[in-house]
């Protein structure tokens, strides 16, 4: 057995598991893993703040499906991180952590530095480890690959003290990972399976709630191939979004606090709810009571604590979306008994009615002659890039205005913070997404509140010749606050209103990229057009959006969802 | 409703704390805590006293099982078990109160552990129901400190 330095394992490690990209910011402690990468295949991104480094690696595996990995250093370098960690955490996206600390001897000291990471991120990351034997560098980096993107996926955490960095290890051969503590458990129970069918064959009104977890475990097909065969309408979370074609017929788009009049009516009047990679966040159940309430429901989920955790649950499924769906789909064929036709015709008196709904309250907004309105933006975006972009979102209106517009009809093209909501994302997990598709479009849609939180991150694009393109939704507010303020604070516009806002024209050509800009309405798809055509650098659309402009459908926090604020 | 959970979990190092780091953050109860190596070095076994509805208890338990560290969790207070929790109570024991004193703890069948002019250590092993009489016997006698450890369970072996 040959014996190398942790830095040269470490570099191994990576490889073995396919990684080609990582994200880092490097510091005292893990020069050796830097000098180390310099002299591998993987390109090692230098960004300008370490947030925007998990971020980077985030959008990276959410739009690849791989792992992401980041690499920070101690102390500032891995707190900076935590915001990104629990993003991830947030959203299930499997990605890998290493963050450098200080020598053994010094842990406990107060050093310089120095800071209790792996406690500071325990409650924000699937599992985190420090490694505190040489010999227990490989493994670990082995067993959190395994973990982050196994089961629901997550962020792990491997804290590294410089001095085992610079140990000499043993490089052991992968073996399978096995480990008693951790067996998710990806296969149906067949007996819930049939229960869920037959539960299917017997509604009236049922409806489709899917979430994230159908990306995350690549079952769309399946889900599609369900939705098709047995005509019921479907629904989406903001993470579920592009699970289903949003351009299909059956699709109402996104549900919840701002989701579509007729995704939320059809959820409240359904007599079956197949809830599938979903966990019945507060954002789509609003008040809980009110919520589906003469629904039966059926819950796929990988993760047994998300079941019944919120909405009781009638039917559960604990497996892989992927897994469930295909048993579902199998058990519809095989049975010679089900006519799938006569199905589909018994739900249509359901489906009108949810037609109805949509047509009487379709997505909308008011065409305010040369005035720009926000959702025009995003529909022109959509129509110019045929639906196809990848599309990464800050969050607040910038966010419900994409997920209402953009109809998206592929997995993986709506990168979003959905669960913790974290402002600054779009800009580096565009970047992550630029990285992992070199020739697709990716499109940061961001307001001018948000795109200021990690837009030190321009550099970063610059440098590694990652052109993503920034349309920033300008309204110098923090639109969606205001938007609260407006509707149940009198307007009191307490620390909303930007004062000052850059140049963003000025401030992209001061790092190396194009910058556009729009006053009014027909001045917004010329310059879509030109920032299209623009590959060779970053782009910046600055829209000059009318200001006081709301998201609707909204359900007041804490509202029943069928009470909704319309256009 | 009190349950009383058994936790087996790896003896690693944090591994408690993620334990307890999980009550904390998603605003369980922890009525009482004991924890200690089992016969395998590598495991440790953990009694752990929570109330909470039965929705609670079901997220308590799913949660807790989904810590990595986490080998087995079960709910004991749903079967037959066996608790037993110990405390030592130093008690007041001056010249008049010296025979009550040691006639209560021979009733608890408990022990002196400690004697000094004015004062018995006693230790009483038993249920939590007995620790809580044993005290309240003491109290108007005058307790000076109290130690509980918390309670550890067992479930019963099942008959045939």
């Amino acid at each position: 057995m040959s014996k190398i330095s942790g830095a040269k394992a470490f570099v191994k490690c990576l490889q073995e598991e396919g990684v080609d990209t990582i994200f880092g910011f490097p510091g005292g402690v893990i020069i050796d893993l830097y000098d180390e990468l310099a002299n591998s295949s993987i390109k090692n991104l230098l960004v300008r703040h370490e947030q925007g480094a998990v971020h980077a690696a985030d959008g990276y595996a959410r739009a690849s499906g791989k792992t992401g990995v980041a690499l920070l250093t101690s102390g500032p370098g891995a707190t900076n991180g935590v915001t990104g960690i629990a993003t991830a955490y947030m959203d299930s996206i499997p990605v890998v952590v290493f963050t450098g600390q200080v020598p053994r001897a010094l842990i406990g000291n107060d050093a310089f530095q120095e800071v209790d990471i792996v406690g500071i991120t325990r409650p924000c990351t699937k599992h985190n480890y420090l490694v505190s034997n040489p010999e227990d560098l490989i493994p670990t980096i082995r067993e959190a690959f395994y973990l982050a993107s196994s089961g629901r996926p997550g962020p792990v955490l491997v804290d590294l003290p410089k001095d085992i960095i610079s140990s000499m290890v043993d490089f052991t051969e992968r073996e399978e990972i096995r480990m008693r503590t951790y067996q998710p458990n990806a296969e149906p129970h067949p007996g819930q399976i049939a229960k869920a069918c037959q539960a299917v064959i017997e509604a009236r009104r049922p409806v489709l709630y899917v979430g994230g977890g159908v990306i995350l475990s690549d079952s769309s097909e399946e889900l599609t191939e369900l939705a098709e065969k047995t005509q019921i309408p479907v629904t989406m979370t903001l993470m579920g979004l592009g699970a289903f074609p949003g351009s299909n017929p059956l699709s109402m788009g996104m549900l919840g606090m701002h989701g579509s009049y007729a995704a939320n009516m059809m959820v409240a009047k359904s007599d079956l709810l197949i809830a599938v990679g979903a966990r019945f966040d507060d954002r789509i159940t609003g008040r809980l009571d009110k919520f589906a309430p003469d629904a039966k429901v059926i819950h796929i989920d990988i993760d047994p604590t998300s079941i019944s955790k919120n909405v009781v649950v009638d039917i559960p499924i604990v497996a892989d979306c992927k897994h469930a769906l295909t048993a579902m789909n199998a058990w519809f064929n095989s049975q010679k008994d089900v006519d799938m036709t006569s199905l589909a015709e018994k739900y249509q008196p359901w489906r009108n009615q949810v037609n109805e709904w949509n047509e009487k309250h379709p997505l909308a907004y008011i065409d305010e002659g040369d005035i720009i309105k926000p959702q025009y933006v995003i529909e022109t975006i959509d129509r110019l890039t045929g639906g196809d972009a990848i599309v990464s979102t800050e969050v607040g209106q910038n966010q419900m205005w994409t997920a209402q517009f953009y109809k998206f009809n592929k997995p993986r093209h709506l990168l979003s913070s959905g669960g913790l909501g974290t402002m600054g994302f779009g800009l580096p997990a565009a970047i992550g997404a630029k990285m992992a598709f070199p020739d697709a479009t990716v499109i940061d849609i961001a307001g001018d509140g948000s795109i200021q939180m990690n837009i030190q991150e321009l550099a970063t694009a610059k440098q590694y010749n990652t052109p993503v393109k920034v349309a920033i939704l300008n309204n110098n507010y923090l639109g969606m606050v205001r938007q609260w303020q407006e509707l149940f604070y009198d307007k009191r516009y307490a620390g909303t209103v930007m004062e000052v806002t850059p140049d963003f024209v000025e401030l992209a050509k001061a790092y190396g990229a194009a910058g556009l800009r729009a006053k009014t309405k027909s001045e917004v798809e010329p310059v879509i057009k030109e920032a299209l055509a623009i590959n060779d650098r970053v782009v910046i659309m600055d829209f000059a959006i009318k200001r006081e402009e709301c998201v609707f459908p909204m359900v007041p926090a804490g509202g029943a969802t069928t009470e909704m604020l319309l256009v | 409703m009190k349950h009383t959970l058994s936790v087996l979990l790896q003896n690693k190092p944090g591994a408690l704390s993620r334990v307890t780091g999980l009550f904390s953050g998603r605003g369980f109860n922890i009525e009482s805590l004991c924890v200690a190596e089992t016969i395998d070095p590598k495991v440790s076994c953990l009694t752990l006293v929570t109330r909470g509805s039965d929705a609670i208890i079901e997220q308590i338990t799913k949660q807790l099982h989904k810590l990595i560290d986490v080998i087995k969790v079960s709910d004991i207070s749903e079967g037959e078990y066996v608790e037993r929790e110990m405390v030592l109570i130093r008690v007041k024991a001056e010249s008049h109160t010296r025979a009550e004193v040691l006639r209560v703890i021979d009733i608890f069948r408990g022990k002196v552990v400690d004697v000094s002019p004015n004062s018995y250590a006693v230790e009483i092993t038993g249920p939590e129901s007995k620790i809580k009489a044993v005290i309240d016997l003491f109290r108007p006698i005058g307790i000076k400190e109290v130690v509980r450890t918390g309670t550890i369970a067992m479930a019963r072996a099942p008959k045939k």
